[in-house]
Order: structure tokens, then sequence, then C-alpha cells
């Protein structure tokens, strides 16, 4: 009988020192899963700031601007401008 | 024995003590700890909750989870409105006293401020809470924080940012500094664009760093994307030529909407003056106004159309009748009106073409009120077109029933009804598409809209037949003529109203039309505001803009030309180069 109650309280022991790890680690995992998420937002972040100077620097003013301007170019006119249409199939 | 020595020993003992006095002490000690069990028993049994809440309260916290406003993008995914994350610098005065003169020099150097100005902005030390400037970039203040100031702190906010600037000002507007719309579709989508921030229940360990989560209390919702229908290309286009016109014209505003033919979509929407949304210091309202919408005006010889099509539509006239013009005057009860000059014998076709009021007005006059009364209320005219951008104009139609004959007269080119420049483009749909209005949209159409039709399928090709001859030598606009497409348009030059007349020395020149027009794919209406630079006409103003933004347009979709004999069709395709089009 004493033996038995002497085995429980070990096994009893582990088990409350095994909850105690096992909630430490899901601790360590959940940090580090709180750390990964939060780098995801920001480069979510980085991606929206990405987008939007891409977009700043794309904009039609800024690239005619630069292409008029430094490399001299220019919309063809109608004058300059060769229609090639499949067979028939342009009107 | 023992007992009496030790009663011999201690006389003050022989007292003789009443039993149940000692034994009502046991009972109140033991009824005491009966009540420190059972309350114990019913704290960490029966009442868990309680004490669980009390001791969360002690380590758990509710965490903000921030939402972004949905951007706003073109009918290509283009981004026109986007939010990014910046930071706020704000400060408790009070703490900011220990600070030493050097330090506050760094801080003011890292926010790009006067020393003077943080200065008076800490000056008052009973506030708790002082922005000391708002809404910079994180690096930046990555370097402020950088400084380890006491009594500095940083907030994280969301900036709206338009990459299109004033080319997209009036369609998308822009929001206030908290985020809510304040003008164009920001305002108009404000419920959809609106992001909704959660919150969420976290335990947080000694570092600060979140160590589980105890329960979601409101998930955050990120605004949806809006996806217009406009066309960021079409848009620079329209507004690059539109402003040149207003400045080349000296005009003091204008306005230039291009719709899709066929499904009634504002491909490009711009007005001047404009502004730029990313920097609204000094913006006045002339700036903001999104004219094409909100603004009425007398539309002109833009409306003929209408007329000719319900004439031929009711059978009173067949493209080739006549109708006597001269000798340019015409005289309705006791008022006059008049031909810009004499033109004498005109085919229904040639008041079209050359844009006769006094023609325009005979016919008019030749159908009963009713029947135009109602064809403008369907055309829209005195009804908002909903599109949803906030304060789009009515316009002003008097009931038929009220009309008198010159009202219903100057009717037909355009006097006594008021209409905004959306309004006319979308009453052109009724000959770009059949026959059939159709309903205009703001937002990018996946499927084809249902038309109401109108008018018969043939007057709206006779009458664009017409349209063409207008754009043609011997019409009122051959400057709106595009090289190698065939067009279709009609002039409009109407006196600005003035102290219940008119003021004969100032205009409104507009032009629409359609192209090509064999086979339509763009309504393009424009219209400028008193040019003072000379010329007026709708013909020598309005129709140079349509033409380049036309023909640009255009080329830009690769829309094949139709017109015959058009200049360079190529040897590669000379089967190709088969004259004329369908319709």
């Amino acid at each position: 009988m004493g033996r038995l109650n002497a085995i429980l309280l070990l096994l009893v022991v582990a088990c409350a020192l095994g909850v105690i790890t096992s909630q430490h680690q899901a601790r360590k995992a959940f940090v580090a899963l709180e750390a990964e998420q939060a780098a995801a937002a920001k480069l979510g972040e980085e991606w929206t700031q990405l987008q939007l100077e891409q977009s700043t620097w794309a904009t039609n003013k800024r690239v005619e601007a630069i292409a008029s301007r430094s490399l001299g170019m220019r919309l063809p006119d109608a004058t300059t401008t060769v229609v090639v249409g499949a067979q028939g199939a342009a009107r | 024995m023992r007992k009496r020595q030790f009663e011999k020993r201690t006389p003050e003992l022989r007292l003789k003590l009443e039993g149940w006095r000692s034994r009502l002490v046991l009972i109140l000690v033991i009824a005491g700890f009966a009540l420190l069990a059972g309350r114990a028993f019913y704290l960490q049994a029966l009442d868990t909750s309680f004490l669980q809440a009390k001791g969360e309260a002690r380590y758990a916290r509710v965490v903000e989870m921030p939402a972004s406003r949905g951007p706003v993008k073109d009918r290509n995914g283009q981004l026109l409105a986007v939010s990014t994350a910046v930071e706020s610098i704000w400060a408790t005065p009070e703490d900011l006293d220990e600070v030493d003169a050097g330090q506050l020099r760094a801080l003011a150097k890292a926010l790009g401020m006067d020393v003077a100005e943080i200065r008076q902005k800490i000056a008052r030390k009973d506030r708790q809470f002082v922005f000391l400037k708002r809404q910079i970039s994180p690096e930046q203040a990555a370097k402020v924080m950088g400084l380890r100031l006491p009594g500095v702190f940083q907030q994280r906010e969301y900036r709206r940012y338009y990459p299109a600037g004033e080319v997209m000002a009036h369609v998308v507007g822009f929001t206030g500094i908290e985020d809510n719309g304040q003008e164009g579709i920001e305002l108009a989508a404000q419920e959809r664009l609106a992001g909704v921030a959660g919150s969420r229940k976290v335990i947080k360990d000694r570092k600060g760093r979140i160590v589980e989560d105890v329960e979601s209390l409101r998930a955050p919702r990120d605004g949806e994307a809006v996806t217009l229908a406009i066309d960021q290309r079409l848009q620079f286009l329209a507004h690059r030529e539109l402003k040149a016109a207003v400045e080349a014209n000296k005009a003091k505003a204008g306005s230039l909407v291009i719709l899709d033919a066929k499904t009634g979509e504002v491909l490009a929407l711009v007005n001047q003056p404009d502004y730029n949304p990313n920097n609204r210091a000094n913006l006045s309202g002339k700036q903001t106004r999104n004219r094409s919408v909100t603004d009425l005006y007398e539309p002109g010889s833009t409306l003929k159309p209408f007329t000719i099509a319900a004439a031929l539509d009711s059978g009173v006239v067949k493209p080739d009748t006549t109708i006597q013009t001269a000798p340019g005057t015409f005289t309705i009860g006791n008022s006059t009106i008049s031909d810009s000059h004499p033109m004498g014998l005109l085919t229904v076709a040639q008041v079209i073409q050359k844009s006769s009021n006094i023609g325009a007005a005979k016919i008019q006059l030749s159908m009963p009120a009713e029947r135009m009364g109602t064809l403008y209320r369907e055309l829209g005219f005195g009804a908002a077109p909903r599109t949803g951008f906030p304060g789009e104009a009515k316009g002003l139609l008097r009931p038929w029933a009220q009309w008198r004959p010159i009202e219903q007269a100057t009717m037909s080119y355009g006097h006594g009804i008021a209409v905004s420049l959306l309004q006319v483009a979308r009453a052109y749909t009724i000959f770009t598409n059949e026959g059939q209005l159709l309903p205009l949209s703001l937002t990018r159409r996946d499927s084809l809209p249902i038309g109401k039709r109108l008018i018969k399928r043939e007057t709206a090709v006779e009458v664009t037949r017409m349209m063409e001859m207008a754009t043609m030598p011997g019409g009122t606009a051959p400057r709106a003529q595009v090289p190698g497409y065939r067009v279709a348009g009609k002039t409009g030059t109407a006196y600005k109203p003035e102290n219940g007349g008119y003021n004969e020395s100032k205009f409104v020149s507009s032009f629409v039309g359609f192209g090509p027009a064999s086979n339509p794919r763009f309504i393009v209406a424009v219209m400028l505001d008193e040019p003072a630079a000379g010329k007026h006409l709708g013909g020598d103003v309005g129709a140079p803009v349509f033409s380049s933004v036309m023909g640009n347009a255009l080329r830009m979709m690769s829309v094949a030309p139709d017109a015959p004999g058009m200049p360079n069709s190529g040897t590669l395709n000379a089967q190709a180069k088969t004259p004329g089009g369908e319709g």
C-alpha cells in the first residue's frame, strides 16, 4: 500500500512537471508565432509602401515627362502609325 | 487527590467554571473555520469565474488590432489611393521638463521642427497629451525614439496617399485626418473602404511579450478594395488635354468625361481647376468642385440630336425633309430666336450638320410638348444620375405641362434647361447603343448592363450619320475629326445665364461626340466655361480637345481604324484595307 502511494506520488509530480514544461514550451512557441506575425505585418506594411513608391514613380505624368524631356520621345500621330491587321479582321 | 493539591496551590481556580462556556468557545471556533472553509470551497469550486477574472485582470491585457482602409484601384488594378502606416509623435509636457537644451535641439532636429515650436507646444504643463508631430515616416519615428527622451511616445496611424495626385483628384477625393472620406469615392464608398479595428485579450509576460491568447474580442476587418471603372491612362490623357485647353483658351473652368459607349462605365472624369490631394493646404472650393457632376450648365446645341431623334422616331420628319430657316430669325409669340447666320432651306440632316437653332426649334414645335418632355426625363435630365458620387446635380427641367411655346423651342437647342456634363454624356449612349440608354457606373462592370430603349435602332443610326456630317467639312466642327477614324458629335455654344437673362459675351463651349462612328467605343464630352482667348465656338474650342482625346484614346486602346482611305494603312494588311465599316 505504502509503495503504491509512493509510486503514485512520483507519477503525480512527474505529470505536474510535464504540465509546466509543456506550458512553457507552448508559451515560447506562441512568442515565436507572435514575432513572426509581427514580422509579417511589418513586411505587409513595407509591401504597401513599395507599391505606393512604385505607383508614384510610374505615374503617366512622370513617365511622359521623362520620355519627352530627357529622351526626346513623342507619341506617334496618325500619319506615322502603320496599322497592321490580321487577314480581314481589321476594319 | 491531585485535584485537591492543585486547588490548594492556586486557590483562584477554585472558582467553578460553567462547562457550557468552554463548549461555546469551541463551537464558535469551529463555526468560524467552517465558514472559512465554506467560503474557500465556494470560491474554488462553485464560483470559479470571479477569482479567475480577478487573476486575469492582473496579467491579461486587451490589445487593439488595427485595420487598414481599403485601397482604391483603377480598372486595371493601378493604385489610386492607398493607406500606409505612419507614426505620430506625442509627448507629456511635464516629463519633458527634465530634458536639457541639447536634447531638445536633437529632438527638434529629428522631427524637423524649430526648438521654439516644440517649446510652444509643451508650454502647457497641465496637459497630459500633446502631439509633437503627426504622420511622419516610420524611419523618422525610429530616429526620434532612438533619442530615448522621457515623455516622448509614438503612436501608429495610417495615412492616405494618392499616387496619381491631381489627375485623379476629383474622382477619388480624399480623407480627413481621422481617415474618414471627405470627397469623391472616398466619401461615396466610405462604408466599404473603412476598416473596423478589432481587439483581443492576451497575457503578457514581464518583458511585455504576448505569451498567450486569452480570447479574441473582435476580429479586425480590413476595408474592402474598391475597383473603379476609371482607366488611369485615359484619365491622364483627358487631364493633360483638358488642362492644355483650359490654359490655351483662358477658360475659367473646364470638364471632360469619357464614357464606355457600350457599358456606361465612366472611364475618365476630369475637371479644371484641380488640386493635389496629397497636399491640401490652401484648398478652395473652386478647386475641389467636381464640376462635371455637381455643376449645372445650359448645354446649348449638344441637345439638338435628341430633338431630331424624337422627330425621326415619331415620323414627324424624315432625314431629307426640308425646313425653311430663312431669314435667320424666327418669332414665337413676342420672342425672337436667331441663327448665327441665315442658312436658308435646310434638310433635317443639315440642321444638325450646320447647327441651326431655327431648324431645331421648328422641328421641336412640330411635336407635342409631351413627347419632348417625356424624352428629356427618360434621358435622365432633371434626375440625379445615381453614380454614387457625392453631390450629384439633378439638373433643372420644368414639367412639360408648364412649357410655353418659346420655352419648348429654346430647349431644342439647349437653353432653358440645365444639366450636368455627365448627364449629357450619358444621354448620348442612346446613339452609341442602338437606341438604348445605359445606366452609368463608377465601378468596374463585369457584365453588360441592361439598357432602356428610348428610340428605334434605325433612328440612332440616322442621327449618328447626321452627327458624323457635323464633323466633316461643311459641318460646325471639322476640327473634331480624328485621322483614321470616323467620329460623330455635336458642338454646343451657349450663352451664360446671368441675372435672369443671358450675357452675350460669356459662353460655355462644349462638344459631345463618340467614335468610331461605325461601332462606337467611347463617348467624349468636353465643356469649357468662359473661354476668353478670342475663340468661343464649340467647334473651335471643344472640338479640338475632343479630337485629340478621342484620337489618342482609340489608338491607346488599339481600336481598329474605320475610316476609308485612312493614312498609312500599311502594306501588310492589304486585305484589311476594305473601306468603310459596319453600321
